[in-house]
């Protein structure tokens, strides 16, 4: 019976970010009709694919009670490694790129995971130290030089351009079928269901059988392996890559999305698709502001904005939930 | 206690020898770009490393991590620490450098200003090395723009920041253009947009220019990230035959949108010219062959005659060069 | 045979450590040892670094971020953070760049602009404190919304035009020394003996100890943190305004990427994350730290990527040192 209520409570959250992009989108609409054109649909969703990527990735970071911020930085050493790669190897298959990019994010998400777990350090400040870490290196493999978009294959380009079928590009459909393979692992495979274990208590894990170092360090590598893969992703959509340029700020923005989409920063709680619904509305925001001839400058004021207030509906959630829960116990 | 004074003296009047020995040997050049990893400022750089292993000056370069307005001042103070010769710098901002730069003058250090000026505040450089002459960019580019367009139909421009000096001569030199002169009579500037030589913020910039403008005939983004920023988003929007789009950007970064018609054309000038235009005149200034001032012409390997012009400024050539599937794969920067 | 003590209750307690492992194995000195270190380092990377105009001279590009760092410290050991105070510094400046150009006097702008400053803090500490929601994220929050705002005054222009008394404050020196840094040593002074001497200060320690143990020794916890957070916005005000002299200039991106930097001197200076454990001066000695290290990687040119590196790498190391320390310590 608690269950059920404690669902519904979580549902008025995802239906809550949905009536916020539905009134974004009528009242833009509104004032500019050329907002709901398909092509508009077109434009959001390729704004999609890099924060959504990353995006799940932090999610199982910040469900586990953890945080990473070097995401940008990890998206950029991928993206360079990558690039390096197609430039100096002109012969290689793309998914070589591809592989290599998602390693050197999975072995960079290690290393920070193995500081967290080894030091017992809080991951806040490890990852804020390996943002600036690997920036350094992505400088210094590169040499300060960015991968001119000669050298990144077509094939790879096309990918946010082409699509299969709805005019839908490749680029997003991936992002998608991400999205929802993450959904899976996190409802039905068994470490998934121990990631929100171990964040909503990560006291009591041990006790039910959860492997805590495993789960940590495999929180942390599946975050830089996406990171990794939008690094790739990065490459084709704006078809180059910049060591000083690349993923700087991300990591701000990604957070952004997943908790304006539920993900509680104490972890435990949150879902793939809230997660997804608040980097739309974000994305969507991000669109409407040019387009609406808005001054860019607002775009931030009312990101922080919508974060304030995403967490302020999260703790009035939180608080009703408790209450609540606790007055569904003594009527019991 | 004589003998001791003796050879303190000795010491010291050796070391002034060798001091001054020293300063005649080499001129000690730096320079210090926006930022690193933009591969405009390597081709510079690359004019200025050339042209001082023929000179036989030391240089250097220093670069800040990112093209914020102040990044750019402890690398100035350091510098001067270093007792370098010659500073040439191409400026993060007009204003944000002045006392620093004051200082080094002070010192005697040689300052210019390389690919950009101090906007307004020129007395606080020496000289300025420009790539071309300023006046003629915008409407050199809105010329290119109305070739391809047959000098009708709306336009946009694309820019950097708003605060970005160089942009907004060139800008206002097009508004002008488009306004005076006759051949430009039915071409529309519908808007200027900014898209902060950010990657992200131009392409959804240019993005919302196709969304909003559905008869928009053409775009002229005279800064290369946003010239390449428009080109993904035209090539990608399959618009290359409804949209033309022109700008400053570098070959490398343009070629693929050349070579398969996104881009008919797009100009720029050579960043390496100015590098060793740069060096030539910092030597010839520091050795007192050249005297800094307007009307002053001299002679440079390689670029033939240039002269000072007013405030000092001197424009490594005369007009923009041109890029096109004709030339450019004789380019590498 | 040394005896060993009992308490009343007849059980044995472990000896105390001896005092000089008191006064010597901590953080700080780790701070102090690696500023020494640094010192050489640098002295030998070049021959242009040991010059003690020169240094102080650099250091003038980092006193606005140290002073916000050590009341930072102090919010850290209570037991919160807050990631805002260089977007505070931005607004705070550009709002004084804005009304001094729309005509106010400069008399009024200047407390105008710390009190405004103190407003922004005290958001802070009411979201924080008062909505109770974490620290860490709503500050990225108003961090984010600060340097909008800021964006949306000044755009991307830099306001200007301060009157001469005003500007360069950097190169007013006051017995050799340039005012900034005698502003930074004066408010480490004050604030460390504000930390250890007073009761309000040594509440903050507990408070970050163990927060319900200080609420039910009666320590009004809120109201100390609220006023921290105050403090805060008001010295970010004062950073911003020192920043405003020392370019003669304000820009909405003022101090970007600051907030990284002053949790850096916070953390490199020993203090414990979790909250409880900390010093003012290892704060300072560790905003000295980095002038040293960035000044003498800068003049000898050593490109900025090993910069970043080196301070990446050192925020680590100085973390799990002081970890280590700390739980070593722990009786």
């Amino acid at each position: 019976m608690m269950a059920g209520f404690f669902n519904f409570l979580l549902q008025r959250r995802e239906a809550g970010i949905l009536a916020m992009i539905v009134l974004v989108a009528v009242v833009v609409g509104t004032i500019e009709p050329r907002f709901i054109a398909m092509d508009t649909l077109r434009i959001v969703a390729l704004a999609v694919p890099l924060i959504l990527t990353v995006a799940m990735g932090q999610m199982m970071v910040l469900i586990a009670r953890h945080v990473d911020l070097s995401v940008g930085s990890i998206m950029a050493m991928s993206s360079i490694v990558a690039g390096m790669m197609f430039r100096d190897l002109p012969d290689l298959p793309i998914m070589a790129g591809v592989v290599a990019a998602v390693g050197v994010g999975a072995v960079l998400g290690l290393f920070n995971g193995l500081l967290v777990v080894a030091f017992r350090l809080p991951s806040i400040i490890v990852t804020l130290g390996t943002l600036s870490l690997y920036r350094g290196l992505v400088f210094w493999v590169s040499d300060a030089r960015q991968v001119d978009p000669q050298f990144i294959p077509r094939p790879l380009t096309l990918m946010s351009q082409t699509s299969p079928f709805f005019d839908i590009p490749w680029i997003v459909m991936i992002a998608g079928l991400i999205a929802v393979l993450t959904h899976l692992f996190l409802n039905h495979a068994r470490m998934g269901r121990h990631i929100y274990a171990l964040g909503s208590n990560p006291a009591a894990a041990p006790l039910r059988g959860i492997r805590v170092v495993p789960v940590t360090l495999g929180v942390f590598v599946i975050s830089g392996a996406l990171a990794g893969l939008a690094g790739i992703f990065y490459a084709s959509r704006f078809g180059y890559v910049n060591p000083g340029i690349t993923g700087v700020g991300f990591e701000f923005t990604v957070i952004a999305a997943v908790v304006v989409g539920g993900v509680s920063i104490n972890g435990g709680v949150g879902t793939v698709l809230g997660t997804v619904l608040g980097v739309v509305l974000l994305g969507m925001v991000s669109v409407a502001l040019p387009i609406l001839g808005v001054s860019g400058f607002w775009q931030e004021v009312l990101n922080g904005a919508v974060i304030v207030a995403a967490l302020l509906v999260d703790r009035i959630v939180r608080e009703r939930g408790v209450r609540a829960a606790t007055d569904a116990r003594s009527a019991a | 206690m004589l003998r001791r004074t003796l050879l303190a003296g000795l010491a010291i009047s050796t070391a002034l020898v060798a001091g001054a020995v020293r300063a005649q040997d080499g001129i000690d050049i730096v320079y210090i770009p926006k930022n690193t990893g933009n591969p405009y400022f390597d081709s510079l750089v690359a004019g200025f490393t050339d042209a001082c292993a023929e000179l036989g000056c030391t240089f250097s370069q220093a670069a800040p991590a990112t093209a914020e307005a102040t990044s750019q001042i402890p690398f100035v103070t350091a510098q001067i620490q270093r007792q370098v010769d010659v500073i040439a710098i191409s400026p993060n901002s007009p204003d944000a450098l002045n006392q620093v730069l004051d200082r080094a003058r002070e010192r005697g250090i040689l300052v210019l200003a390389v690919n950009g000026d101090l906007v307004g505040n020129e007395s606080h450089r020496d000289a300025a090395i420009l790539p071309v002459d300023f006046t003629v960019t915008g409407p050199g580019q809105v010329e290119l723009l109305g070739s391809m367009i047959g000098y009708e139909g709306q336009i946009a421009i694309l820019s950097a920041t708003t605060d970005a000096p160089d942009q907004n001569t060139w800008i206002a030199a097009m508004v002008d253009a488009l306004a005076n002169d006759p051949k430009y009579a039915n071409m529309e500037l519908v808007t200027t947009v900014y898209g902060d030589d950010d990657p992200q913020k131009s392409t959804t910039e240019a993005e919302a220019l196709l969304q909003a403008y559905p008869d928009l005939r053409g775009i002229i983004s005279p800064t290369t990230v946003g010239v390449a920023a428009a080109a993904q988003v035209i090539q990608s929007a399959g618009a290359a035959d409804r949209i033309a789009l022109t700008g400053l950007g570098t070959p490398n970064q343009m070629r693929p949108f050349i070579k398969d018609g996104t881009v008919q054309a797009f100009q720029l000038w050579s960043p390496y010219n100015q590098g060793w235009l740069a060096a030539h005149l910092a030597v010839a200034a520091r050795n007192g062959e050249l005297e800094l001032a307007p009307g002053t012409t001299f002679e440079v390997p390689n670029l033939g005659a240039v002269s000072i012009g007013e405030n000092n400024v001197i424009n490594t050539q005369a007009e923009l060069t041109t890029f096109d599937a004709s030339n450019i794969d004789d380019f590498d920067f | 045979m040394t005896a060993t003590p009992t308490n009343q209750a007849g059980r044995e307690s472990a000896p105390a450590r001896p005092r000089w492992q008191v006064l010597l194995i901590r953080p700080e000195t780790m701070t102090l040892v690696l500023l020494i270190v640094a010192f050489g380092v640098a002295s030998w990377l070049s021959p242009f670094f040991a010059d003690a105009t020169f240094i102080l001279e650099s250091a003038t590009f980092y006193t606005e971020y140290a002073l916000v760092a050590l009341v930072l410290t102090a919010i850290i050991i209570s037991g919160e953070i807050d990631l805002s105070p260089a977007a505070q510094m931005a607004l705070t400046a550009c709002l004084f760049g804005w009304a001094h150009k729309s005509g106010m006097p400069i008399a009024l702008a200047l407390p105008a602009t710390v009190l405004f400053g103190a407003a922004l803090g005290a958001l802070n500490g009411f979201l924080a404190l008062w909505c109770r929601l974490p620290s860490i994220i709503v500050t990225i929050g108003t961090m984010i919304f600060y340097r909008g705002i800021a964006q949306v005054i000044a755009g991307d222009r830099s306001i200007g035009g301060f009157p001469d008394w005003f500007i360069g404050v950097d190169w007013r020196y006051l017995m050799g020394i340039p005012v900034p840094v005698v502003i930074l040593t004066l408010a480490a002074i004050l604030l460390g003996l504000f930390m250890g001497l007073t009761v309000t200060g040594r509440q903050i320690y507990q408070i970050g100890t163990s927060p319900e143990a200080a609420r039910h020794a009666g320590i009004r916890v809120r109201r100390i943190k609220m006023g921290l957070f105050i403090l805060l916005g008001a010295t970010s005000a004062v950073a911003g305004l020192i920043t405003a002299s020392r370019l003669a200039s304000v820009r909405y991106d003022l101090a970007s990427g600051g907030e990284l930097q002053m949790v850096l001197m916070a953390m490199l200076g020993g203090t414990y994350i979790f909250g409880g454990r900390g010093t003012v001066a290892g704060t300072y000695l560790a905003a000295w730290l980095l002038v040293v290290i960035a000044t003498g990687m800068t003049v000898a040119n050593i490109a900025v990527t090993s910069q970043l590196i080196v301070m990446g790498a050192m925020l680590i190391v100085s973390i799990i040192a002081t970890n280590f320390i700390y739980a070593r310590t722990q009786r």
